[in-house]
This record gives C-alpha cells, sequence and structure tokens, in this order.
C-alpha cells in the first residue's frame, strides 16, 4: 500500500519534472537560481571573510573609494573593504532570510488555511476575520513598526516578514481545501471511518501540495524585497550584511553623489536576479499545477 | 485597530527615551523629567485612556525628534505624497493597462514577449535601487534633474515658476515609482484580457463583421478591465504608505521619508502616528473599491 504511494508519488515527480524542463522560462530561472546558491555556499572559497572587516581592509593597506580598475574585482568602499566580498557573503543573508522567511509564511498560511477549510464553521469564521485584519494591515509599514521595536536582528527580520506576509497564502489554500473536500475520495474515506487527521495528511495536502509549493515560491521574491527595503531603511542586522545592507551603506555614505557605482550596481543586480529567477521558476509551476493558465501564456 | 496600535508601540519598546540617548552622557534626572513630559511615567492603562482621548482628539503626541506635534508634522507631510505618489499611480495604472492590453491582444508575439519580460524585470528590482541608478545616471553624471528634495535650496520664486520648479524636482522619483508599479498593471490586465478572450461574446462580435480595434475596445477591453478597477483602488490605499524608501533616496518631504527619519530615531509617537494614518487610508480605499466595483459590475451587488 505505501510502496503503491511512492511509486505513485514518484511519477507525479517525474512527470512534473518533464513538464518543467520544456519551459525555458522554467529553466533559466532555475538555472539562474543554482549559480547564485552555489555561490553562496561557495562564499568562503570564493572571498576571504576577513576582508568585510574595516580594520583587517586597513592593514591590508586598501585604497578607498577604489573602482574595479584600481582594486579587482569590484573595487572597495568608504571603509576600504572589497565590494566582491561583500557581495558574496549578502548573498547568504539575502537568500538565507528570504528562503526563511518564505518557510514561515508558508507554514503559517498553510496550517490556517487547512484547519480553516476543512474544520468550517465558527473556527473558519474566527480565522478568516483573522486573515482579513491582517491583509488590511499596510504589509510594509506594519514590518517597519515591528522590526524597529523588535530589534536589529536576522531572527527578528524572518519573524517580521513570516507574521506579515502569510494572509494570501491562507486565502489561497483554504479556497483549494474547499474544492477538494467536495471531492468523493474524501467522502469515501470517511465513510470507511478515516479520522480526520487521516483525511487531511493523506487527501487533503497532497492534492493542495502544488499549490503550496508553487504559492511558495513565488513568496521568495516577496521576502527577499521586504529584507532589502527593511535592510535599507536601517533596520537590518549589522552582524549580518545582506544586499540590503549592502545598498543601505552605500546610500548612507554618499557612494551616489560619488558616482561609485561599484558599489551599489552588484547588490542590486544580484537581487534582480534572484527575485527574477524564482518568479520565473514559481510561474512555470503555477502553470502546471493548474494548467488553465498556461494557455496563450 | 487603535487598540492596536497603542498595544504595540508600548508593550515591545520598554523604555523609549533611554534608547533614543543611548550611548550620549544624558544626567539621569534630565531623562526623568523627559519620560515625565511624554507621560511614560504613568501606568500602562492610564497611558491607553491618555491615547484614546487624544487620537479622538487629533493629538498624536509629540515628536521625540522635532520636538513638534505629530499630527502637524504629519499634516505638513501630506501633501508632497499625495502629489508624488498621485501622479505615479496614475501614470503607472494608464501605462500599465495600456502594455497590458496590447501585449495580451497581439499574445506570444515579439512585442507581447518585450512588454511582459520588460515589466517583469522592474517588477523585480527594490524600487528604491531603480530611484539609486535612475539619480546617479540622470542627476549626478548627466546633471539633467535636481538630485533631491522638492525646491531648489534658497528659491524665493512664487506662483507659476515655483510649481515648475517643483514638477521638476518630482520627475525622477514620480519615474522610478511609476516603472516599479507598471508591472502589476500590465501582468493582470493581461490575463484579465487572456480570460475574456476566449468568451462567446467576441466571437458574435467578429461574426458581425466588427473591425478588430473595435472588438478590442468595445467588446473585450470594458470586461476585463474590473480586476484592474479594484486594484487601482486597491493601490492607492497602499501608495501613500509604498514610496517610503523612494522618497528616502530622493530626499522628498513626504510621509515616506518621515517614516524613514523615524525609524532612525525611533522616533516612536511619529512612527505610531504614521501607522494610525497608513491603516485609515487602506480601510478607507478598500471601501472605496468596493463601492466602485458593485457600481461597475451589478453582478456582485449585495455580495
Amino acid at each position: 500500500m505505501s510502496t503503491l504511494a511512492m511509486q505513485r508519488r514518484r511519477a507525479t515527480a517525474g512527470r512534473v519534472w518533464t513538464q518543467f524542463r520544456s519551459s525555458r522560462q522554467g529553466m533559466i530561472g532555475l538555472g539562474v537560481l543554482l549559480l547564485f546558491v552555489l555561490m553562496a555556499l561557495a562564499a568562503p572559497l570564493l572571498a576571504d571573510a576577513r576582508e568585510l572587516s574595516p580594520v583587517f581592509a586597513r592593514a591590508q593597506g586598501n585604497p578607498q573609494w577604489a573602482s574595479p580598475g584600481e582594486f579587482s574585482p569590484l573595487g572597495t568602499d568608504h571603509i576600504r573593504r572589497s565590494v566582491w566580498a561583500q557581495f558574496v557573503w549578502g548573498s547568504r543573508v539575502s537568500i538565507f532570510v528570504g528562503l526563511a522567511a518564505t518557510v514561515l509564511t508558508i507554514a503559517i498560511g498553510s496550517v490556517v488555511g487547512i484547519v480553516s477549510g476543512f474544520v468550517g464553521g465558527r473556527v473558519d469564521a474566527v480565522l478568516m476575520r483573522l486573515t482579513e485584519w491582517f491583509l488590511v494591515i499596510p504589509f510594509l509599514p506594519l514590518a517597519i513598526v515591528l522590526a524597529s521595536v523588535l530589534g536589529r536582528n536576522v531572527w527578528n527580520i524572518i519573524f517580521v516578514i513570516g507574521i506579515t506576509s502569510w494572509p494570501s497564502t491562507a486565502r489561497l489554500i483554504r479556497a483549494q481545501v474547499l474544492t477538494v473536500k467536495q471531492r468523493l475520495f474524501v467522502d469515501r474515506a470517511r465513510s470507511l471511518g478515516a479520522s480526520g487527521g487521516h483525511i487531511v495528511s493523506h487527501h487533503i495536502l497532497p492534492n493542495v501540495m502544488g499549490l503550496i509549493l508553487a504559492n511558495a515560491t513565488l513568496a521568495v521574491p516577496i521576502s527577499i524585497l521586504t529584507e532589502t527595503t527593511l535592510s535599507f531603511l536601517g533596520l537590518g542586522d549589522p552582524s549580518a550584511a545582506s544586499w540590503g545592507k549592502t545598498l543601505e551603506e552605500a546610500f548612507v555614505n554618499g557612494a551616489m553623489t560619488r558616482n561609485a557605482w561599484w558599489y551599489f550596481l552588484p547588490a542590486g543586480l544580484g537581487i534582480l536576479a534572484v527575485v527574477l529567477a524564482f518568479t520565473l521558476i514559481g510561474r512555470t509551476l503555477e502553470e502546471i499545477a493548474n494548467p488553465r493558465l498556461s494557455r496563450g501564456r | 485597530m487603535l487598540v492596536f496600535n497603542f498595544f504595540l508601540f508600548r508593550v515591545v519598546q520598554t523604555d523609549p527615551i533611554g534608547s533614543l540617548f543611548r550611548g550620549r552622557n544624558v544626567p539621569a534626572e534630565t531623562l526623568d523629567n523627559l519620560r515625565a513630559s511624554f507621560g511614560l511615567d504613568q501606568s500602562i492603562g492610564t497611558q491607553f485612556v491618555f491615547y484614546l482621548r487624544e487620537t479622538a482628539q487629533l493629538n498624536l503626541g509629540i515628536s521625540y525628534q522635532s520636538r513638534q506635534p505629530v499630527w502637524d508634522e504629519i499634516v505638513s507631510a501630506i501633501p508632497p505624497t499625495l502629489a508624488l505618489v498621485g501622479v505615479a499611480a496614475i501614470l503607472s495604472a494608464v501605462i500599465g493597462t495600456a502594455a497590458g492590453i496590447v501585449a495580451a491582444w497581439r499574445r506570444n508575439t515579439w512585442k507581447d514577449h518585450s512588454i511582459t519580460s520588460g515589466t517583469m524585470i522592474f517588477y523585480s528590482m527594490p524600487d528604491f535601487w531603480l530611484g539609486m541608478i535612475l539619480l546617479v545616471g540622470f542627476a549626478v553624471v548627466l546633471g539633467w534633474f535636481p538630485v533631491g528634495g522638492i525646491v531648489t535650496a534658497g528659491s524665493t520664486e512664487t506662483g507659476i515658476e515655483r510649481l515648475l520648479d517643483q514638477l521638476y524636482h518630482m520627475f525622477l522619483p514620480a519615474l522610478t515609482l511609476t516603472l516599479a508599479y507598471l508591472g502589476e498593471y500590465t501582468l493582470v490586465t493581461r490575463s484579465s484580457l487572456l480570460d475574456v478572450m476566449g468568451e462567446d461574446y467576441l466571437t458574435v462580435a467578429r461574426a458581425k463583421g466588427l473591425r478588430d480595434v473595435r472588438v478590442r475596445n468595445r467588446h473585450a477591453v470594458p470586461n476585463a478591465l474590473l480586476p484592474v478597477v479594484t486594484l487601482t483602488a486597491i493601490n492607492f490605499g497602499f501608495v501613500l504608505s509604498g514610496a517610503i524608501a523612494v522618497e528616502a533616496v530622493f530626499s522628498w518631504p513626504g510621509l515616506g521619508k518621515a517614516t524613514a527619519d523615524a525609524i532612525r530615531g525611533p522616533d516612536l509617537p511619529m512612527l505610531q502616528g504614521l501607522f494610525l494614518l497608513f491603516s485609515a487610508a487602506v480601510i478607507v480605499f478598500n471601501l472605496i473599491a468596493d463601492l466602485t466595483y458593485s457600481w461597475l459590475d451589478p453582478r456582485v451587488e449585495g455580495a
């Protein structure tokens, strides 16, 4: 029985992969993403972490505000640090925060959506009222307020993004659960005496998994962009500099009036590339999970 | 909403005055006097009752940083934001919808591909980063536009000339926001129009021998625009708060820059007042969105 289910699941995964491979935008997104994930993982090989310290940079005799021509490969900033080292190590923080915040968003959204859709009744009403309330609160200001009262720390940023961006996921998943619940196999399982927990884990969950996955991929860009904005506004973790933090430091220390493009261009391009990659992958997954969408796209 | 707003700021931050002067050598009795003058020495309950009463009278407290009433500070920051964001919202809605219509009507052509990928690229970058690039390119390197602010420093112009000067300063931030908002409108219009395009009444319209442009403008587009209208209204609620980082980049003296400055303090009464205003804006525009929707689409009446 369970081997049969495993086989079926493996077959589904294979089918999704075949469909995914035939999509050009999906493969481009996946390629770009792999490149950046490799860079983040290989950060210690690509740049010395000590390069991030202004003390070390000074001891090395790095010049200040050096352009890429004067200091390879990407120049230096106002306190002599290598921009390349900041770019490489910043990718770790940005991608990690983006993924972790998304996991939290999707976890809260899925639990609320599934419970609300499956249990129904008064629980549903209360949860949906809460969801609507969170939808109405302006998202970025709430994140700013929470981040500034909680303090500047990576985990707080993750928490803030997760707690402010789950409502749309919850609504989407609730709608899907409501349609799956009407299907015949759920009634059949219930009449055979299956418990609520069994129905959710064996019948509901597998059928909303595709949607959850596509939604998660599309939520990563929002998480990464929110982290970037929060960091840019001075709410980032000073001890774990993300790409957004680099942009903030470049802005605050006058990289723009100096035309020090090498300081703020790489971090922004990195964000653009990763966000675009996730968007392309997410759209492809969404088309596979919901073939009605792919018409004409 | 009010309750949430109050406790969010009080419970978590225990000693705003202490953190305001953190790292600076300030005598303890000065701090105590300051706490008393902001009412921070009272119990939470007393503070809350006080807060409700004062908010009803539009008294949002005194800004820690400027020592001016928060309400006055906020009111003076509303017009610049409204002008900047209003212009950007209207431009992006109009251009974005038009681009979305073209992309859907000519789907899978080079026009569609370039519009879709172009808007997705603008959509994927941090809006303030786009602003930084435009600022460096057009203001610092080329020198065509001012680097920030709302009027030329020290200018004494009045009337039309002052207005022109303000528009000149507004160009780059407005361009940034327009490009940043464009993508959403284009993608929503495009998918909504693609949905409509399969409908029978379009086939009927074509069978009647109507020209392609007429079929598009009189039959397809009006029906596809409903979600766009809702999006526009909802976005207007969020635009007040949407330009925070962009305003900071261009030193545009609006609500966004006020927020960015308040974060650096942190200036809690100011942040609290701004948050209240942003929430109120979203609620009001959501209501407007609902009303326009049922006016435009009689099918949803009473829903």
